[in-house]
């Protein structure tokens, strides 16, 4: 394939309104998202308020190492996120790739450090249940959501880098075209919008109970 | 030739029909054109539809006479559960939207297409694997928690296929949210030139407020359902009171999805009767801006009512009278659009065909069915009332009364422009008829059965409340009766039916104005618009001889 498929496609007249509309789906996708965190972070604020000694507890069992360092790793990916949706607009190719190939990297650490967190957590009996390692029933409720809300978005987080994943195997193969597609810059507010839950997510999970 | 060009109008391309784009299986799988995935959706649904009809017929047999004789209670439990998950998320949720909304917004509005097609395809997909895993739930052995899923019940003590059908909700609300960001951007994005915002029918308007509430309110059922898979599955305690957590803050989450869905369900119905009564009345309607800042008004304000559900769970009572409160403003918007319509048929040339029909027993039921939702909003009213089968009633005249009889409506009215073809006008009108007599038969006795006390969910009952269930028993055979006749005469005119031309009913409307069935373009040349909708006459040429004036849109330019 020498030349790249067109990019324009039907319904679209043109490709500035495809654009536009892509752009339009996506933030009316996020709205939705918003909602889904929305309800889970309803939940942690009902908990916390009915428990505040027991989040207190909970929150210093958590590690803020892995914490801290994976905030800074997915804060890093946005930074090469953004640069890469730029560069494929000034038609900068290869640096596009790159940047792409850059977030993809710095998502799987975040993976895998999370990985070595959850088994440390194994470890130390954080998972709810019998064998609990605090006294206070309602810690359990802390890592129940603890639990759930990483999961969450190590999903999102996942499917995100199937999608950069993709834009790069195409765009390496230059089975589509990076330069005016509209799915750089969907694919990008969604990366956005999963590092966005994590700064939200980290001081509730790892600033509980520490200051 | 015994084809009728109703309008004398040859048709306007030789383009083949959407329906001639290909004719294997595969061609319409993966086919990416609307028209052809509402099909896909319309067969789904009317799966659907009869699969839980199934199971309420054996419901409504058991509840002949006030013994246990044909399930035991636990198998009644499973039925009406596996009723109402069926009947709200796999038909009415996505019935009028993802049929009639998908086949009519790109054409109401002069586009090509949603604005993503492919995304189309995989919500159908979506809704299709969130439907067969409900169908496992079924198959394995069913569910008893009731639609509702209440924790602890459905996380502790059930001992049902809880998460296969919880997780068969959760995909099918994905489906849901893809249809709402598709037909939200479409709007915004894909209106032909000239169809401004106060120019779109008011289907559109419906559609457009339809999925604003898709998108923002089923995320949260998304959640709440995958808190209690997380909880049931994986034994985390997030609902369980035995460590601190709080089953009411489930039934908050639920219900703020949960009331939402209503009118998720019934606003488009409400965009379909706005298109039926005008053209049968051949009146311009009534308030055309108060009737889009209604419907954009009880999307709104439909978040804020959830609570009237939980009036006796427990909630602060303070919370109670707030949400009462506001479940009495919601009814304002809805009584404007009655009013509206109301409005549209005075003077106007009416006809009974059989959309009209139909759409004449939405406006009587879905007022029944609103003004009983008045007595719920009442704190005292509803307190006696809670769990019975005034409740039952109450809500199948909004969404059984209201939704599927408008959703008749639509289905009888742009037929001809689906399939190109006529259905036997005669029997259409007799099961609407039949469908309006059969309903009030089935649902009204049970308004009357639950003041006196019935509750809901119970296979046996108090002998004194017989008469009222025989009643409501012989109405759902009659109902059955009306909801099969479609069926057959409907499948009949796409065999022999005569051809219907672009515009049988003399219509406005830019669906109107292309063929029928539609080509795969939709439309030859993209149109402008330089009307109002609805420009049957002029207000200051009221009619006032009996006979129709044939004033068919932009032919009159």
């Amino acid at each position: 394939m020498s030349t790249a498929p067109r990019v324009l496609r039907e319904p679209w007249q043109e490709l500035s309104r495809q654009r536009q509309g892509a752009t339009f789906g996506i933030w009316v996708f996020l709205a939705s998202e918003a909602l889904f965190f929305g309800s889970l972070l309803l939940l942690y604020t009902v908990d916390r308020i009915s428990h505040p000694q027991a989040f207190i507890m909970a929150g210093r069992e958590t590690d803020i190492w892995y914490g801290t360092i994976n905030t800074a790793v997915l804060m890093t990916s946005s930074l090469t996120m953004a640069v890469a949706s730029q560069a494929a607009e000034a038609d900068m190719r290869r640096l596009t790739i790159w940047c792409l190939s850059a977030t993809v990297a710095l998502g799987m650490i975040f993976l895998v450090l999370k990985g070595f967190e959850y088994a440390e957590d194994f470890d130390k009996h954080l998972w709810p249940g019998i064998n609990f390692a605090l006294k206070d029933p309602a810690a359990q409720l802390f890592f129940s959501l603890y639990w759930t809300l990483t999961g969450v978005h190590a999903i999102h987080l996942t499917i995100g880098l199937g999608l950069i994943g993709r834009l790069i195997i195409m765009g390496g193969r230059r089975r589509i075209q990076l330069r005016e597609n509209p799915q750089v810059e969907v694919t990008a507010l969604y990366w956005h919008l999963v590092d966005v839950i994590w700064i939200i997510l980290y001081p509730l999970i790892y600033l509980m109970g520490r200051s | 030739m015994t084809d009728a060009t109703l309008n004398g109008e040859l048709p306007l391309s030789l383009e083949p029909s959407y329906l001639g784009a290909g004719h294997s299986l595969a061609s319409w799988l993966t086919s990416t054109d609307h028209k052809r995935i509402a099909i896909l959706y319309a067969i789904s649904i009317t799966f659907f539809f009869f699969l839980g009809g199934i199971a309420i017929s054996i419901v409504r047999v058991e509840l002949f006479t006030p013994e246990a004789d044909v399930v035991s209670a636990d198998t009644y439990n499973k039925l009406f559960t596996f009723h109402g998950i069926i009947m709200v998320w796999f038909f009415l949720v996505p019935s009028i939207p993802t049929t009639l909304g998908n086949f009519l917004l790109p054409l109401m509005i002069g586009a090509r297409d949603v604005a993503f097609p492919k995304l189309n395809l995989f919500s159908w997909y979506l809704n299709i694997t969130g439907g067969l895993f409900t169908m496992y739930a079924l198959i394995a052995g069913g569910v008893d928690t009731g639609w509702t899923f209440y924790t602890p019940f459905s996380t502790m003590f059930s001992n049902t296929h809880v998460i296969a059908a919880a997780m068969g909700v959760f995909i099918a609300g994905f489906s849901s949210i893809a249809a709402g960001v598709n037909f939200i951007a479409t709007t915004h994005m894909l209106r032909a030139p000239g169809m401004t915002w106060f120019r779109l029918p008011l289907f559109v308007w419906a559609m457009y407020a339809t999925s604003l509430v898709m998108v923002l309110a089923t995320p949260v059922l998304a959640v709440t359902l995958l808190l209690l898979i997380m909880e049931r599955w994986l034994h985390l305690p997030i609902f369980n009171p035995a460590l601190g957590g709080d089953p009411i803050l489930f039934q908050h989450l639920f219900w703020f999805y949960s009331h939402p869905a209503v009118y998720i369900m019934v606003l488009p119905a409400m965009g379909v009767v706005s298109e039926v009564i005008t053209c049968f009345a051949r009146r311009r309607v009534f308030g055309y801006d108060f009737m889009v800042y209604a419907m954009v008004g009880i999307a709104v304000i439909g978040f804020f009512v959830w609570g009237h559900h939980m009036f006796v769970s427990g909630q602060s009572a303070y919370a109670s009278i707030i949400f009462s409160f506001l479940s009495f403003i919601v009814a304002v918007p809805s009584a404007i659009k009655v009013f509206n319509w109301t409005a549209t048929l005075y003077r106007g040339q009416i006809s009974f065909e059989a959309p009209m029909m139909y759409a004449l027993g939405f406006l009587g039921l879905f007022t029944v069915g609103g003004l009983t939702g008045l007595f719920l909003a009442s704190i005292p009213v509803d307190v006696h009332v809670t769990d019975t089968y005034f409740v039952v009633a109450h809500f199948h005249y909004i969404m059984v009364g209201g939704s599927v009889s408008a959703y008749f409506a639509g289905l009888h009215y742009w037929w001809p422009k689906f399939t190109g073809r006529l259905y036997s006008e005669a029997w259409a009108r007799f099961a609407a008829i039949l469908m309006f007599f059969g309903f009030n038969f089935t649902f009204f006795p049970q308004f009357i059965a639950g003041y006196l006390g019935m509750p809901r969910r119970y296979h046996v009952y108090p002998p004194e409340f017989q008469v009222y269930n025989v009643m409501s028993s012989t109405g759902a055979v009659v109902l059955a009766a009306a909801y099969l006749l479609p069926l057959f005469y409907l499948t009949r005119s796409l065999i022999g039916g005569a051809r219907a031309g672009s515009n049988p009913w003399d219509a406005t409307g830019l669906e109107w104005q292309t063929t029928s069935p539609p080509p795969r373009e939709n439309f030859a040349v993209i149109p402008r618009v330089t009307q109002s909708p609805y420009d049957y006459h002029p207000v200051s040429e009221a009619p006032t001889s009996g006979r129709r004036k044939a004033h068919g849109g932009s032919d009159t330019e």
